[in-house]
């Protein structure tokens, strides 16, 4: 097992390797340099000179990839341009915003969607299950953009329910102002994610385990709540993975919106800034985050499915 | 006697195979019977009609003409005011038609950027295996390593805002899906009867790829296309939210960024009419793709 999981960690330096180039060929070698953008049209050459030493920009390229990949391995990234913070300290103060918005959203999108994915297949071909199909449908057709627009104008400023936007950090505070983001986020997803376990159940219900099961005369539902649900993880975990991205950009969208100090705000503000390190820096990150989130699941696959070899 | 040795043919083929039809002939044949997929299909044609058009500037031009006062609600008198006006009084109804024509370029271009890409891509892989398989598979894996908004940002944020620099981030970031579709669908082919039976004939690598097996996976890139123009037109609604996206001109992600100001008003309709031209569109991508998929994938018929 330990042999895995290193041998696994080992083969993710060549993605991050990869990440760092891509990224670096992005913003460093087609971006240009940026520091006339940062200095403005009546900046003097030594402030261009000071600029471009302090940032780097006069080392030949090969040293300035070297330095990046010291930025990732040091978690260092320097400061921004815009709040001329450190950037990793700027990080640090939005990892716990966005958890715990994004945390409580994702697990009770994925609680919800499973049972009602397996609820849907349970009933399979019958109105209710026609019904949830298409409504999934039309669920998913809608931009994410709409559901917060309409959300933030009926419950928040028509109703009144929830506080149209803003944050407190003090804990049971802070839940009047993430509940409403959280309930968007659970309503835009459902829809891809019902589909989802509802197809990956009804194929599961295909295999030959489950007519056994049913042969030797369980019933329906144990079936399907004991035997089916159990072999739906493997699906139900590359579905996890898959939703990463999606993670991202709701926090993006909707700390924006609310005025949640977390990760996206700070992305958002950083393109609306023209933030070139902040950019550079959340999308090494991000992308990072997605390889680990990946190998996590890689491993999880053995726990759940004793098929995975782990050769 | 030409026509004598296809008739023949024909009665061989029909004896050994009596309902014998192509793949796409056959699912053509299933897309006809399906009156959603029907319905797709035309509100699709409707949409690129009214893309043409407005390209052509045939219909609602110029969008920029004031036809009212501000924010006004929407009226039935008049078909400017159908879905009323915008803050400098020019109509709503106009603007969501010149979406049209942004969001089918949006998808129309970045599907012919990434498409030649992934097709190849995949299909080299795929088929040769060994070290370009290694490389390709590490090339795609590392691009979608970069969660898709992430890479949309920087790619537009370093080409500069605008349409031509939405394409192309669009494009670069939407190859990997359909590499990683042809590059499997290369691994189950190439060892097939009929492949070996070009070899054998002294078909090359490049006659074998592109003129053996490239047809009978070409039907995986329709599929996509219908994913990509989904993922395209959500994609131009992100992007011009963050001012990245599509600079003077009016669309579907401008309208719904401009919305946001004007709900607390009581203006709803941009966001409505926006939100609907794009629901309806993505909806008839999103049924058409799962027709498609159903009649095209062997494994459903019968």
């Amino acid at each position: 097992m330990l042999v895995y999981v290193v041998r696994k960690l080992l083969s993710t330096i060549p993605t991050l390797l990869g990440v760092a180039l891509i990224v670096f060929i992005l913003f460093d070698m087609v971006g240009g340099d940026p520091t006339y953008q940062m200095l403005g049209r009546h900046a003097n050459a030594q402030q261009i000179q000071e600029v471009r030493h302090e940032y780097g920009f006069d080392q030949p390229q090969p040293i300035q990839f070297l330095h990046y990949l010291k930025q990732i391995v040091t978690f260092d990234y320097g400061r921004s341009y815009a709040t001329r913070q450190p950037i990793s300290q700027m990080i640090m103060e939005g990892v716990g915003p966005s958890l715990s918005l994004m945390i409580p959203a994702f697990l009770i999108t994925t609680i919800l969607s499973v049972s009602i994915g397996l609820m849907v297949a349970y009933f399979r071909g019958r109105a209710i299950d026609r019904i949830v199909v298409i409504l999934c449908v039309f669920g998913m057709s809608l931009p994410m953009l709409a559901y917060i627009l309409f959300g933030q104008y009926f419950f928040a400023f028509k109703l009144g329910w929830f506080p149209i936007s803003g944050y407190e950090s003090a804990w049971p505070d802070r839940l009047e102002f993430i509940l409403m983001p959280m309930i968007i986020f659970v309503i835009v997803s459902l829809g891809y994610d019902v589909r989802f376990y509802r197809t990956a159940i009804l194929e599961e219900t295909t295999q030959d385990y489950v007519r056994t099961a049913r042969a030797k005369g369980l019933s329906e539902p144990v079936v399907f709540f004991r035997h089916v649900l159990k072999n739906s993880m493997v699906p139900i975990l590359t579905n996890v993975v898959i939703e990463i991205p999606m993670l991202i950009l709701g926090a993006f969208l909707l700390e924006s919106f609310f005025g949640i100090p977390g990760l996206g705000s700070i992305t958002i503000d950083a393109v609306h800034n023209s933030d070139f390190p902040v950019i550079k820096a959340m999308t090494t990150l991000v992308a990072f985050l997605y390889v680990l989130g990946n190998l996590t699941t890689d491993i999880l696959y053995t726990l759940v499915d004793p098929r995975v070899s782990l050769k | 006697m030409t026509t004598q040795v296809q008739t023949v043919q024909s009665a061989v083929g029909n004896q050994v195979h009596p309902t014998s039809r192509s793949l796409w002939g056959d699912a053509f044949l299933r897309l006809k019977r399906d009156r959603i997929a029907l319905l797709c299909i035309s509100i699709l044609v409707l949409y690129a009609l009214v893309a043409l058009l407005c390209q052509f500037g045939w219909i609602a031009s110029p969008w920029d003409r004031v036809v009212g006062s501000a924010y006004q609600p929407p009226n039935f008198a008049s078909i400017d005011l159908i879905l009323g006006t915008d803050l400098f009084g020019r109509s709503v109804f106009y603007k969501v038609l010149h979406g049209t024509r942004i969001a089918m370029s949006v998808g129309l271009m970045s599907s012919l950027l990434s498409i030649p890409v992934g097709v190849f891509l995949g299909s080299v892989a795929g088929y040769f295996g060994g070290w370009v398989d290694d490389l390709v598979v590490w090339f795609y894996t590392t691009v979608s390593s970069i969660p898709n908004i992430m890479l949309l940002i920087a790619v537009t944020f370093v080409l500069g805002k605008g349409l031509t620099a939405m394409y192309v981030a669009l494009g670069v970031t939407a190859w990997v899906g359909l590499a990683r579709v042809m590059r499997g669908e290369f691994i189950k082919h190439k060892s097939r009867d009929y492949v070996v039976a070009a070899e054998s004939i002294g078909a090359g690598h490049v006659a074998r790829i592109f003129r053996h097996i490239l047809p009978n996976v070409s039907h995986f890139v329709i599929i996509n296309i219908s994913i990509q123009f989904v993922s395209a037109i959500k994609s131009e609604v992100i992007l011009s939210f963050l001012g990245l996206g599509v600079q003077g001109q009016p669309s579907w992600g401008v309208m719904i960024d401009d919305a946001k100001l004007e709900l607390s008003r009581g203006v709803w309709w941009q966001l409505a009419g926006a939100s609907l031209a794009m629901f309806f569109v993505v909806l008839a991508f999103n049924l058409l793709g799962d027709s498609l998929r159903d009649a095209l994938d062997p494994k459903m018929k019968h």
